[in-house]
């Protein structure tokens, strides 16, 4: 039979088939390009190299955060196989029960792990890492990771430093494109402020691997590999001595001392009590849950992060704008009889001393009456039309000391603080329906007033200054690494520079007068330092008076400016002034030749008085 | 001094195809050096070695030499002729032994292992189909056109393929439906091809556009085929009509069903005064739930016995298959779904959404192909080179060597060597068919057009799925494909032709 051309059709139909097979291969090979760049993922690994983080060292170049490595044990589960688990155990130092408990843990797990290794046993010690290595071809899938983490040679810092840990996912979104997951970084103080400074950049090499996630050999021999950059080192301000011996000095106490150089605003310590051991900031993810659950809120950076009533260390500021404004004088007397009376029957309290008394002797002595009457004089000042518009000068004169908004320092997640103005009081009481009566704890650094132990170290700072300071910061700049120019520029108050003279003196004479003579500073007294401060008993709704001190010292050309304030610690010569004073000897003299004191003020235990809840 | 009608035995040698030899022989050696270079190592063994499949393979490719010369010169040509139906039924016992005897491998029983040899009796099955199909549509008087002849060779095909579904080979089964080419090339009516298309096309469509768009389908392809055969422009402008209508209407009932729903307060308040008492009900909203689907079906049926009229008058036996066919078709688009979700095992479902495009599964089921496209594709124009390939070095591919053999070549020759290849089936195929044809005996036609039917689907199927144009179907591609069983059976069935041949050309 002939085929009636049948063969023919058959050929079209097979040419068609034939072209069907070969448009689609065209399509996937030519015309487009996924398949290609699936195939460089599929057969490509990218292993990170990372830098080494940045170090950060003191003032004097002691290293404050270092690095070390740390050994981890690896495993992979798809890798495991019969193996002597006592053996294994003896090797790693742990129960044989823990490793079965981790592999059928990693068993429940095997669908999301995959190919993957995971940690078993964080930083072990270097000589198990070295028996293991030595041992581990027994082990198949297991395997050791060296890893660096930070170092800390001096407990000084904890809060400042910051720690550092893997980064979450909120992290990597906030930050797009610079983390990945397993990805390290500083997530508080200053590894956090100077995150971008001290990671330096990730490098990589790339590898060929096979189906089965091994790799095979490099990707061009290594040509298209790019090697990690290590991070910048940070010189900070700090002295890591004077920070550790101010952390010793506030042991069992809650509060913060906060030690600035006045001729360059740098922080010479900045500390807050209770802090956060550098041991445990070293291993922060075991710890974390241990710090967040203390009721003393270690984490919480007190010198930058908590707001309180200055107490009278704020009289220096209203005797400064009462100078400027010219409605006090140095010879202004007044009268004290156990504190200012006022209205029908109002009184605020004052302690006993002399009376009456002069600018210099109010500020030895800590006079209230003094101040209500000196605020009095600065809010009833004829040339303003009203109260409040007095008030809004006052206002702008306390806030030109850096009061009431944040000082612009370059620590992270600092607080304002905050200072009246007439709005606060005409939103309490009603426009009009206020005068300088009602306002008057405001003379002596209580009401409506909240600053920061910064705020209070920088106040001294300008004072150490007559008039200006420094905004207050912790990194120098270093090779590598600038600081803001605004840290370099002098920020000036709008008091005149004469003022501060005068007022200086009473600060001398409250260290200076020996006992006795009504000084309330004396016992921040050291010899052959001309120590000028002002002592502050700021009232707490919780408990016992918290204790505050200022000081500089030496008078004239002042090396360092401090603030201490410790929360229920009384009266201000009792904690805040021999603690400050201590730290003073310390930094100027290096010794401390006022043992008793310093013995005294470490092992004072005030937690019991401080409420938690 | 020779016989007389006998070539001299010089010029017996001189008859082989050797232009058919040499193209197996080239892809032979294609495929040897394609499973040498699939093998996953950097440091690959010597293409001889025995501890790697291309050293087994090169033992395979000397015994099915030496199995292709035992046929063309030792075996005589005649022995094909006279025996088929005992080979054939031996093949179909071991068919149905292996069943009960073969280990369990991925789910099917189809190979006996003897010491280190496996083997699988569905190879050999083509043979012995293929001599036995020739045998009887050789023999005088036979004709398909005759229902009685069409099902005894519907029945020698479809008793082995029935046999290896049961040994859940479907894959292998499927060429069996390959012999329809076959019977098509006998005599066969060609709307019997154009009714398994039908079928093909109406089964994916339904899958992927839906029943209403696989009816449309179907009423427009009757359409057509009956314009085609009576008066053309009046048929074609009344059923073409019927069909653009049909194409336009969910659209448009869509469009009356969004109006319905954005007034439909509006609606109510016009067409329906509420008596005092009653709240206000949406009885318009009956208009939503009827579907497309039912409209198009309802004016299809109140069509039909008009149509059936027409069809008795007038004696149209084609419009009244057309309505038959119409029929089973809409009852194959209704059971569709439910063949597919009910009579096919869950693998080849998935492997079947897979190639649709209905569902993505990388990972899953769809990891192979994704994979194998991937190796294709990274090719490019010229490929990787020689070793030089990633995806098929390094293991990426699953069964690398044996049913993805094509992605060796794909990502290492590139579009050029797959080019190649596929032409040097074409030629092989053609070349075939054309000595097929240019025989005087009809068993050795028709047992060279079994040979081609064979190759053609392998090629189709296994080339198609490692490009994704086919679903997942285990089947190696001749001669290519690593493995023992399959290079001999396929040896076997093109050296028996290329004897039978050459048997032919003894006479001329």
């Amino acid at each position: 039979m002939s085929s009636d051309g049948r063969h023919i059709r058959l050929f079209i139909g097979l040419g068609i088939a034939a072209l069907l097979l070969l448009g689609k291969i065209f399509s996937i090979q030519i015309l487009q390009n996924r398949y290609k760049e699936d195939a460089e993922r599929n057969s490509t690994i990218y292993e990170t190299i990372y830098p080494t983080r940045g170090v950060i060292y003191d003032r004097n170049g002691r290293i404050l955060v270092g690095n070390k490595v740390a050994y981890d044990i690896l495993v992979s589960p798809r890798e495991v196989q019969a193996f002597d688990t006592v053996a294994l155990a003896t090797v790693l130092g742990v129960e044989p029960s823990f490793i079965r408990a981790r592999l059928q843990e990693y068993n429940r797990r095997r669908a999301s792990i995959g190919f993957q290794s995971v940690t078993m046993l964080r930083t072990v010690p270097a000589e198990t890492y070295m028996r293991f290595d030595e041992v581990k071809y027994r082990f198949p899938g297991f395997k050791g990771q060296v890893r660096g983490i930070r170092d800390y040679p001096v407990n000084a810092g904890g809060n400042l430093l910051g720690y550092v840990s893997e980064v979450n996912q909120a992290y990597i979104d906030s930050h797009p494109g610079e983390y990945r997951s397993g990805d390290y970084a500083g997530m508080t103080g200053i590894e956090a402020a100077r995150e971008v400074d001290l990671r330096g950049e990730k490098g990589y090499h790339i590898y060929l691997r096979n189906s089965r996630n091994q790799i095979e050999q490099p990707y061009k021999d290594g040509a298209e590999d790019k090697e990690a950059i290590p991070g910048h080192d940070i010189v900070t301000t700090i002295d890591a001595e004077l920070q550790q011996y101010g952390q010793e000095l506030m042991r069992n106490k809650v509060g913060s001392i906060v030690a600035i150089e006045p001729s360059t605003g740098e922080i010479l310590a900045l500390v807050s009590s209770p802090g956060i051991d550098v041991e445990q900031l070293a291993d922060i993810g075991k710890h974390y849950n241990e710090i967040v659950s203390n009721p003393y809120k270690p984490m919480y950076n007190r010198a930058v992060q908590a707001s309180y009533p200055p107490g009278s260390v704020f009289k220096l500021v209203n005797g400064l704008i009462g100078l400027q404004e010219g409605v006090l004088q140095p010879s202004y007397t007044y009268p004290c009889s156990q504190g200012y009376h006022f209205g029908s029957g109002h009184k605020l309290g004052c302690h006993a001393h002399k009376s009456p008394i002069n600018m210099e002797e109010s500020i030895m002595m800590s006079c209230n009456a003094y101040y209500c009457y000196v605020l009095k004089n600065i809010l009833d000042n004829k040339k303003y039309a009203n109260v409040a518009e007095a008030l809004d000068a006052w206002h702008e004169y306390v806030e030109s000391f850096g009061f009431g908004r944040k000082l612009g320092s370059d620590f992270p997640a600092e607080l304002a603080g905050s200072i009246p103005t007439s709005k606060t009081y005409n939103k309490a009481y009603g426009r009009g329906r206020w005068n300088s009566t009602t306002v008057i704890s405001l003379s002596i650094g209580q009401g409506e007033i909240l600053a920061t132990p910064m705020h209070l170290a920088n106040l001294c700072a300008t004072i150490a200054n007559r008039g200006h300071y420094y905004i207050p910061h912790i990194v120098k700049a270093s090779e590598g690494v600038e600081i803001d120019s605004r840290f370099t520029e002098r920020q000036y108050t709008k008091v005149d520079t004469v003022h501060f003279t005068k007022l200086i003196r009473g600060m001398w004479r409250a260290v200076n007068s020996g006992a006795g003579m009504g000084g309330t500073a004396w016992v921040a007294h050291i010899d052959s330092l001309d120590v000028c401060g002002k002592t502050g008993t700021a009232q707490n709704p919780r408990g016992a008076d918290n204790s505050v001190f200022i000081c500089f010292a030496p008078m004239d050309n002042p090396k360092i400016a401090i603030a201490a304030y410790v929360e229920n610690g009384g009266f201000g010569a009792t904690y805040a002034a021999p603690i400050a004073s201590l730290m003073v000897e310390k930094y100027l003299k290096g010794t401390v030749k006022r043992q008793s004191l310093e013995e005294q003020m470490k092992s004072r235990d005030l937690m019991s008085r401080v409420k938690t809840d | 001094m020779p016989r007389e009608g006998v070539i001299p035995e010089r010029r017996l040698r001189q008859s082989i195809d050797w232009a058919l030899v040499g193209t197996y022989l080239l892809l032979v050696f294609i495929g040897w050096v394609s499973i040498y270079a699939s093998i996953h190592s950097t440091n690959p063994p010597s293409i001889f070695s025995w501890t790697a499949r291309s050293g087994k393979q090169f033992v395979w490719m000397l015994t099915a030499f030496g199995l292709a010369g035992l046929i063309l010169y030792v075996i005589p040509p005649k022995l094909w002729e006279a025996f088929p139906i005992p080979l054939y039924a031996i093949v179909l016992g071991l068919l149905v032994l292996v069943i009960f005897v073969s280990k369990d491998v991925k789910g099917s029983h189809s190979w006996f292992e003897l010491g280190p040899v496996k083997f699988q009796p569905a190879e050999l099955s083509k043979i012995t189909t293929s001599l036995l199909l020739a045998f009887f549509l050789s023999r005088q008087g036979i004709k398909l056109t005759r229902l009685k002849d069409f099902v005894l060779a519907a029945l020698i095909i479809a008793v082995p393929m029935l046999v290896i579904v049961g040994e859940s080979e479907t894959g292998s089964a499927l060429v069996y439906a390959g012999f329809i080419f076959v019977l098509y090339r006998e005599g066969l009516s060609g709307w019997w091809l154009g009714l398994i298309g039908l079928v093909i096309v109406l089964f994916i469509s339904t899958l992927v556009l839906g029943s209403y768009w696989a009816i449309v389908l179907l009423l427009g392809v009757l359409v057509l085929c009956n314009a085609f055969f009576g008066d053309f422009w009046r048929r074609l402008a009344l059923g073409g009509g019927f069909v653009v209508l049909m194409a336009l209407l969910p659209s448009a009932w869509e469009w009356v069903c969004n109006a319905v729903q954005a007034h439909m307060d509006w609606i109510s308040a016009v067409t329906w005064v509420p008596e005092p008492g009653e709240t206000q009900h949406y009885y318009w909203s009956f208009l939503l739930k009827i579907k497309p689907v039912y409209i198009l079906l309802a004016l299809s049926f109140m069509a039909l016995p008009f149509l059936g009229v027409y069809v008795y008058r007038k004696r149209d036996a084609f419009l009244g298959i057309t309505l038959l066919v119409f029929l089973a078709g809409v009852l194959l688009v209704f059971s569709a779904d439910y063949i597919f979700q009910d009579v096919l095992q869950p693998h080849q479902r998935g492997r079947i959404e897979v190639l649709l495009g209905l569902k993505e599964d990388l990972s899953g089921v769809g990891y192979n192909v994704n994979q194998s496209k991937i190796a294709i594709g990274s090719g490019g124009l010229f490929g990787k080179g020689f070793l030089q390939g990633t995806q098929t070095t390094f293991g990426f591919v699953p069964e690398q060597s044996t049913d993805f053999i094509f992605c060796t070549v794909g990502e290492e020759w590139g579009f050029v060597g797959c080019l190649i290849v596929i032409l040097l089936y074409v030629f092989l195929i053609v070349r075939i068919i054309l000595d097929a044809e240019s025989c005087r005996g009809k068993f050795t036609r028709i047992y060279g057009y079994c040979v081609a039917a064979c190759i053609f689907m392998h090629l189709f199927i296994n080339v198609g799925m490692t490009v994704g144009l086919m679903p997942v179907i285990g089947i190696p591609l001749p001669f290519l494909s690593y493995g023992g069983s399959s290079l001999w059976a396929f040896t076997v069935l093109l050296f028996i032709f290329l004897a039978l041949y050459r048997d032919e050309k003894k006479y001329f």
